[in-house]
């Protein structure tokens, strides 16, 4: 008997599912096992866990809150890497959108009718999202600079922008000496649903559903989709590579920008230190995780942010050092990520005696057919 | 011709599963010393599944081989290679910024720290001399033409002692003159006992190289025939299963307006060298114009630039009198300039998109597939329905990923794409490269009703016959420039492949006459 580890033909619903449960699973005994070695009680502690992150509707919105900034960042992260461009700025991306938004917020007021100060507020932070992704993207189109060190790089220029800001220029002269803005006035609040959760949960939903159009079912979609895939069959086919790979960079930037401008108006309500919490990264194991699928983006978003709320409940209920939070949330990204695998792959076992005779199922590559 | 009784060579009962597909089924192959034996199938019979079992790039899932008599294993081309196994693959494996002696010595299990290098040369200059591979040992790789870099793959087996040599299409690159020597090369080495196995499609090449040959057909060894006992006719039957055509209908057509011209072209390579020089010529509607050449003198660049994947350096490109000379790809497409690459997988389609997408890949840009920006999926998937049924492609529903298909039907899905955009010109580059003879016989008959609807086809190829039977007129490329352009009716293989050469026709003996002084005619 032999066991052939085997490309699958095509991605079967069912591996799509079972896999992510199954790799869940044994996450949860790998951790298990490590939290016994430390001398913790698993079965407490992922109670804690899970009491923390869904148990109540008050914990459901502080994972959400985690959660939202991961969507919209994701979404943004995946349609960049679906055209082969490693967008890492979407940190970067989304501080900005939220120093954009703070501006509007708090440098609008009283000039613009307040009815439009919020809407204003997002969209000049998606404008400023959608900037700074198109600085590497227009480098690159245009210029053949390499993406990945530039839109890195811009993240520290965004964050060292907003910090001077609000240490700065920008700091509110009542904060006793606390690094950060006066609060926006309450015409720029993004509203909340309940809890800390906030509007920007729709946005991200409408986001996920509109990539999704965009990408299924337009002109310009298909063309994405044949550039992500084959560069040189899309030059061949007569498809504007750089324009497209543009465009699509602003979209991803503008999302991150949203993610940054519902956090100044949805959370804070001021820009201040704590903007920067590495949301941006993350977001692109999300994309990864969610195979760049903007469905999929949206629930590894919410269990990556139950992973953030739920280690600071390991710290903070178990009294676990905090670096256990942060080792079984690596504990259970790596099944996760592995098991990924398998929606591509199956094992199959061979036996050698009855020469199984392999059907000729359907798709039978090298089976010329005459005409 | 050799009846020694003990085989050096015996493959017995061979089956090899891959998902889908029984690749071999219970395949028996023997060869004798001083053999040349031909394995003849269409594409995806299983013949190259076969030699990379032999050369142990994939394991038989039943059956045994036998190497003199004794069972062996074969689990690596090292293993193959101790037996005395070596193969000279389609696509050449040599290290282009090494010499010649160098890459024949790589990967050598039994060599010193510091190789002798002067005496490997030595060595090579002997085998070199005593098989007629003429190749400079000190030479590097990328100095030499693909013809001389094939030698260097022979000699790499010869010189690791391979008792048996398998060869995979190997005159797919040669001139006709260079396919004579590699015949010439054969006959030495069976002469010493040595033997071949010899992969191949073409029934000509069976009939000149081959002692014996055996025939796959959907992965079953379905005849094994004396070559002096058959006839192509009879070969082409077998592999195909029916009668085959080899005289294609070619009707009269009348000369339409001029649909494309080139004024004195010339165009770069990707490393900046010049690739063609001056090319001027000029194609009517309902007319083939023919380019030959070897592979490697500014074929591709010229598809490149007449279709705008490439930047024109000098010259003027007009199409329908329009001066299109430096346009986009689109703008090429817009005036009805389709295009069927040589690289299918890597340009031709998009491997994970379904099959609707990629023939919609031409026309999603408008009604009906799109409106407004829009996608229409009912209107794809019924527009590929229909391509799917015309040009006969097989594949297990519309919504298949197109890399599952076999290498035929991929190419008849794009030339099924590019002849419903065609709207003037038609740039084909090795359309039938590869294909079976059912394949290649129905990608040829697109052709011609192609230029009997009055469309001009620029059609690049590297088979001659292709080209005498099909094209109206032919002109031979070489070092990126224009030998002559010849119609197909007045010329002859041994004149095509003297200018794949490098003799300008202007420099052939008179047509029709055996003249033997060079440049006493004006073509």
């Amino acid at each position: 008997m032999r066991i052939v580890f085997e490309k699958r033909q095509s991605i079967s619903r069912q591996a799509l599912i079972l896999v992510p449960v199954i790799s869940f699973l044994v996450s949860l005994l790998l951790g298990a096992i490590l939290l016994l070695i430390s001398g913790a009680n698993p079965l407490t502690t992922y109670a804690a866990m899970a009491r923390g992150t869904f148990g109540s509707v008050y914990s459901l919105s502080e994972t959400l809150v985690k959660a939202i900034p991961l969507m919209l960042t994701g979404l943004g992260v995946s349609i960049a890497f679906r055209m082969q461009f490693w967008n890492i700025g979407a940190e970067g991306q989304l501080v900005l959108g939220g120093v954009a938004a703070a501006w509007a917020a708090l440098f609008l007021n009283g000039v613009i009718p307040d009815a439009l100060l919020l809407p204003v507020a997002i969209l000049v932070g998606m404008l400023a999202g959608a900037f700074w992704a198109g600085v590497p993207a227009g480098l690159k189109a245009y210029l053949g600079v390499d993406e990945t060190l530039t839109s890195l790089m811009l993240n520290y220029v965004a964050i060292l922008l907003a910090s001077h800001l609000y240490y700065g220029p920008w700091r509110d002269p009542q904060g006793y000496g606390f690094p950060g803005t006066a609060q926006f006035p309450a015409a720029a609040w993004l509203p909340r649903l309940w809890g800390r959760a906030h509007w920007g949960l729709i946005f991200a939903v409408i986001a996920a559903a509109l990539l999704w159009f965009i990408l299924n079912r337009t002109r310009w979609g298909f063309e994405l989709k044949i550039i992500g895939e084959n560069k040189t069959a899309a030059h061949y086919l007569g498809i504007n590579i750089a324009r497209n790979v543009l465009l699509a960079l602003l979209l991803s930037g503008a999302l991150s920008g949203l993610a940054g401008a519902c956090e100044v108006t949805g959370i804070s309500r001021r820009l201040q230190q704590g903007l920067s919490i590495g949301y941006g990264y993350t977001a692109i194991i999300v994309a990864w995780m969610a195979q760049l699928n903007s469905f999929a983006v949206l629930f590894v978003a919410v269990l990556m942010g139950a992973l953030l709320v739920g280690g600071d409940q390991v710290q903070m209920m178990m009294r676990l050092p905090a670096s256990m939070g942060l080792v079984l949330q690596g504990m259970i990204l790596f099944p996760m990520l592995a098991g990924s695998l398998f929606t591509e792959y199956r094992l199959r076992l061979i036996r050698r005696e009855p020469a199984t005779e392999t059907p000729p199922a359907t798709p039978v590559p090298g089976a010329e057919v005459q005409s | 011709m050799n009846d020694q009784p003990k085989p050096i060579l015996e493959m017995l009962g061979i089956t090899k599963r891959f998902p889908g597909v029984l690749a071999n089924d219970h395949v028996d192959l023997e060869l004798y010393p001083g053999e040349v034996l031909a394995l003849l199938g269409e594409n995806g019979a299983g013949k190259s599944t076969l030699m990379n079992i032999l050369v142990g790039l994939y394991r038989p899932d039943e059956g045994e081989i036998r190497m003199r008599g004794q069972r062996v294993e074969i689990h690596s081309p090292r293993d193959a290679a101790a037996l005395g196994i070596g193969m000279v693959h389609q696509n050449f494996m040599l290290v282009k910024t090494m010499t010649v002696a160098e890459n024949i010595i790589l990967g050598l299990s039994d060599l010193p720290f510091v190789p002798d290098l002067r005496e490997v040369s030595r060595r090579i200059r002997e085998l070199s001399q005593r098989y007629r591979l003429q190749v400079d040992p000190d030479a590097y790789i990328w100095q030499l033409s693909v013809g001389e870099q094939q030698r260097v793959e022979i000699l790499k087996l010869v010189y690791r002692g391979a008792e048996v040599l398998i060869l995979d299409e190997p005159t797919a690159v040669l001139t006709p003159q260079e396919a004579q020597e590699l015949q010439g090369v054969l006959r030495i080495m069976t002469a010493e006992g040595k033997s071949a196995i010899f992969i191949t499609h073409k029934m000509e090449e069976v009939m000149t190289f081959s002692d014996w040959v055996r025939v796959l057909q959907q992965g079953r060894l379905t005849a094994v025939r004396k070559t002096g006992e058959t006839s192509p006719q009879e070969l082409a039957r077998l592999m195909v299963g029916r009668e085959v055509l080899f005289r294609l209908d070619r009707k009269d057509c009348v000369l339409g307006e001029k649909v494309l011209e080139l004024h004195s072209v010339s165009a770069l390579d990707d490393r900046g060298l010049p690739a063609l020089r001056e090319v001027a010529f000029d194609i009517h509607g309902g007319e083939i114009l023919g380019i030959a050449g070897v592979a490697g003198n500014g074929q591709s660049q010229l598809a490149e630039v007449v279709t705008g994947l490439r930047r024109t350096a000098q010259g003027r490109i007009l199409i329908r009198g329009k001066d299109l000379t430096h346009a986009s790809p689109l703008e090429l497409i817009r005036a009805g300039v389709s295009h069927i690459p040589a690289d299918r997988i890597g340009m031709g389609a998009v491997g994970n998109m379904a099959v609707a997408d990629n023939l919609a890949m031409k026309g999603y840009r408008g009604s009906p597939l799109s409106e407004r920006g829009v996608l229409r999926p009912r209107n794809i998937l019924e527009f590929a329905k229909r391509m799917i049924e015309a040009f006969r492609i097989s594949t297990p529903t519309p919504n298949t990923r197109i890399k599952f298909l076999s290498g035929g039907n991929i190419q008849k899905a794009i030339l099924a794409r590019e002849i419903d955009a065609c709207d003037g010109l038609m740039v084909a580059v090795y359309p039938a490269r590869g294909l079976d003879v059912g394949a290649t016989e129905a990608v040829r008959k697109m052709l011609l009703s192609q230029r009997e609807q009055g469309l001009a086809v620029l059609l690049i190829s590297e088979d001659l016959e292709e080209l005498l039977t099909i094209a109206d007129r032919i002109t031979v490329l070489f070092a990126g420039q224009i030998m002559g352009i010849v119609p197909s009716a007045e010329t002859t293989v041994e004149m095509l492949g003297l200018m794949m050469a490098g003799v300008p026709l202007a420099d052939l003996p008179a047509l029709g006459t055996h003249d033997p002084t060079p440049g006493s005619s004006p073509a």
